[in-house]
């Protein structure tokens, strides 16, 4: 296996609001490797943005509390000096955000904004290398006209154009690790699909792993290569991304397969949907979070509503799955799921 | 850029064109009869009717207001034989109750006003911004609440007792500083401070509390932005993030309300002038009103209005210079 570049273990983060406290995070570990990527996957407010904030270093400490450990560049990120962790920005990981319109200084150039992020960790390179370094950059993410781009501002340009951008400042210093947070979200479907194969493209030659954060299963079919489906701050599902298309091994996994529409299900009428809502994330039903909207609980006597299942491998297809429904039971939720 | 700054300035001479036509009506069109203040103590119908006619009160008011607007561009003499003034441009019109003309009036007062509102005015920007800064970068702990607290107050005080206040503790009780006045800084600049130093204090407290709501306000709502996030997930230090990328737009807001607040305070700081018996042009207005003295009224308001005009105007200018997307590209 190739080197590990970063490791979560048991990562807990929860924030202390008017409401009471919101357990965004509760408990996830995994790991990435180089030249991996990995797509977490999970509906609003499932605690994925806040795992890759924490990450970064960028949630506050005083306001929130987190427990666990993030080994990232050999430090503890959650426990590691403001100084030590800065440090690891840009260099170690480096981060995508979902809207481009918003992620960019509108009151500099994006070349200054580029050669910013490359003298953070050069700070002895000449003006005259950073713009250099820009206008490469600037080519790389395949902007036209590189040279006259870089004296222009954020508001000259394309939402698509702007998350290219985003994407030279991220890689600018050869980050081992590229957090994307829902990068295509914010673009026109058409936009959606350069961005991504650019990404996968710099990822050849940069050779970064990368952690895709989505709610987009088309995304994560089409780059992932280890999937991980989170649900109210916790793993519900963790596999390669083509055992999850064609064995999911979670109810709530099948339950988001269901509800995508793919060309050949001819069929018409109503999408499936999973029935209910996300839990409050400040009072978290007890036992396995999903329980109240999940069709198999029912038959469950009451286990699923009372015990948190953990996560096991299942032996047949090496998925792990947070899921008290038997070995069995899980396979054959593959069975019947419409999907490419 | 240039086309930007043509139409901005074209449109600022325009404005100001219509505000000394709404002024002149204005006052024009009030019940006061500015014939009856031209004569003193001993008057008769007849002779305010003859002073009417001298000076051409008697006349539609648009020729009265074309005379006005000439007498700004070319100077202008009022009344003629004995009683004969002449003032030179730019002409705001004769005091018949001070025997001057409004333009030196105001040119005496003015550098009075002057010296009050850059004082105040830088004295009370660096509190503002910096205990705004201090609170947004405290949010919720104690330095924000004191801050919050003492601006509360400060707001809340009436200029007037403010005054007194502070001149009770610094001037009479303390006797740590002298009874306000006005010396020339070009005279005797720490001379020039100290006598002012209240005047500043005073419109400092009155006005900072405001900006250090809005410097807080906008430090908050910038630090949330994806951009200062980006910021810091490039690997920037703390200082460089809130130099580069928060303060930079939390500070434009800002500075287009102090343009505009300092303009304003240019036209006369009427309580602070007042209390401490500086001869400021908010004092001259004061007593302008008291005296009916129409001329003066309509100079002192105009050249308020002017100022007012002239920061708007310098103030979008600066947006143009700090912020890209304000640009009119090629």
């Amino acid at each position: 296996m190739s080197e590990l570049v970063l490791q979560v273990k048991d990562l807990k983060v929860s924030f202390s609001t008017v409401d009471g406290v919101v357990q965004a995070v509760n408990g996830i570990s995994f790991d990435v490797r180089k030249g991996q990527t990995l797509g977490i996957v999970g509906e609003s407010g499932s605690g994925k943005s806040v795992t890759a904030s924490a990450i970064m270093g960028l949630i506050n400490r005083n306001s929130a509390d987190m427990s666990g450990s993030i080994l990232l560049g050999g430090l503890d990120v959650l426990t590691a000096q403001e100084r030590e962790i800065r440090a690891l920005r840009g260099r170690e990981a480096a981060m995508v955000f979902q809207d481009p319109m918003s992620a960019l200084n509108p009151y500099y150039t994006v070349g200054k904004q580029i050669a910013e992020a490359y003298e953070v960790h050069h700070p002895n390179s000449s003006k005259k290398e950073r713009q250099l370094v820009a206008l490469d950059m600037l080519a790389k993410v395949g902007l036209p006209k590189p040279s006259e781009c870089i004296d222009e501002y954020p508001h000259q340009f394309s939402g698509g154009m702007r998350q290219r951008i985003v994407i030279a400042i991220a890689l600018v210093n050869n980050p081992r690790l590229l957090i994307a947070d829902e990068p295509t979200t914010a673009l026109d479907v058409t936009v959606q699909a350069q961005i991504l194969e650019l990404m996968m493209s710099l990822q050849q030659e940069f050779g970064s792993a990368i952690i895709l954060i989505t709610h987009d299963l088309g995304v994560v079919a089409e780059v992932a290569d280890e999937v991980m489906v989170m649900y109210a701050g916790q793993t519900m599902e963790s596999s390669k991304v083509q055992t999850l298309f064609d064995a999911p091994s979670h109810p709530y996994t099948r339950g988001l397969l269901g509800s995508v529409r793919s060309l050949d299900n001819s069929e018409r009428g109503a999408l499936h949907t999973i029935a209910g809502n996300p839990p409050s994330m400040i009072s978290l039903p007890g036992g396995c979070p999903f329980h109240p909207r999940c069709e198999f609980a029912a038959s469950m006597n009451g286990l699923c509503s009372s015990v948190q299942p953990t996560l096991r491998v299942l032996p047949t297809t090496g998925s792990e799955s947070a899921c008290h429904l038997n070995d069995d039971q899980l396979l054959s939720l593959g069975r019947g799921v419409i999907h490419d | 850029m240039i086309a930007y700054l043509t139409r901005r300035i074209l449109f600022a001479g325009v404005l100001l064109l219509a505000v000394s036509l709404f002024t002149f009506l204005v006052f024009a069109l009030l019940p006061t009869d500015p014939a009856a203040l031209t004569c003193g103590k001993v008057c008769t119908p007849e002779r305010i009717e003859a002073n009417r006619t001298r000076l051409g009160y008697d006349q539609p008011l648009l020729t009265q207001y074309g005379k006005f607007l000439k007498g700004i561009v070319g100077g202008r003499t009022y009344g003629e034989g004995q009683g004969e003034f002449t003032c030179g441009a730019p002409s705001l019109g004769y005091s018949f109750s001070q025997k001057d003309c409004v333009t030196s009036l105001i040119a005496r007062t003015l550098p009075v006003t002057g010296s009050i509102a850059i004082g105040g005015f830088v004295l009370w920007m660096i509190f503002g911004i910096g205990l705004g800064m201090v609170s947004a970068l405290k949010r919720g702990r104690w330095p924000d609440r004191l801050i919050s607290i003492v601006s509360v107050v400060g707001l809340s005080f009436p200029t007037f007792f403010l005054a007194l206040l502070l001149l009770f503790i610094f001037v009479i009780w303390s006797q740590f500083l002298p009874f306000p006045s006005y010396v020339s800084p070009t005279e005797d600049f720490f001379g020039w401070c100290q006598a002012l130093l209240l005047p500043w204090l005073t419109i400092t407290i009155i006005s900072s509390p405001y900006y250090i709501r809005l410097t807080r306000f906008g430090m908050l709502e910038t630090m949330n932005e994806d951009y200062v996030r980006l910021g810091i997930a490039k690997g920037l230090k703390r200082w460089t993030v809130l130099r580069k990328y928060v303060l930079r737009s939390a500070l434009i807001p800002i500075v287009t309300v102090a343009g505009l607040d300092f303009g304003a305070t240019l036209g006369g700081a009427v309580f602070t002038e007042s209390i401490f018996s500086l001869p400021g042009m908010g004092r001259l207005s004061i007593k302008a009103v008291s005296d009916s003295d129409l001329p003066v009224l309509v100079g002192t308001t105009l050249v308020a209005a002017t100022f007012i005009v002239l920061f708007n105007l310098l103030t979008d200018i600066f947006y143009g210079f700090v912020d890209p997307r304000v640009r009119i590209h090629k």
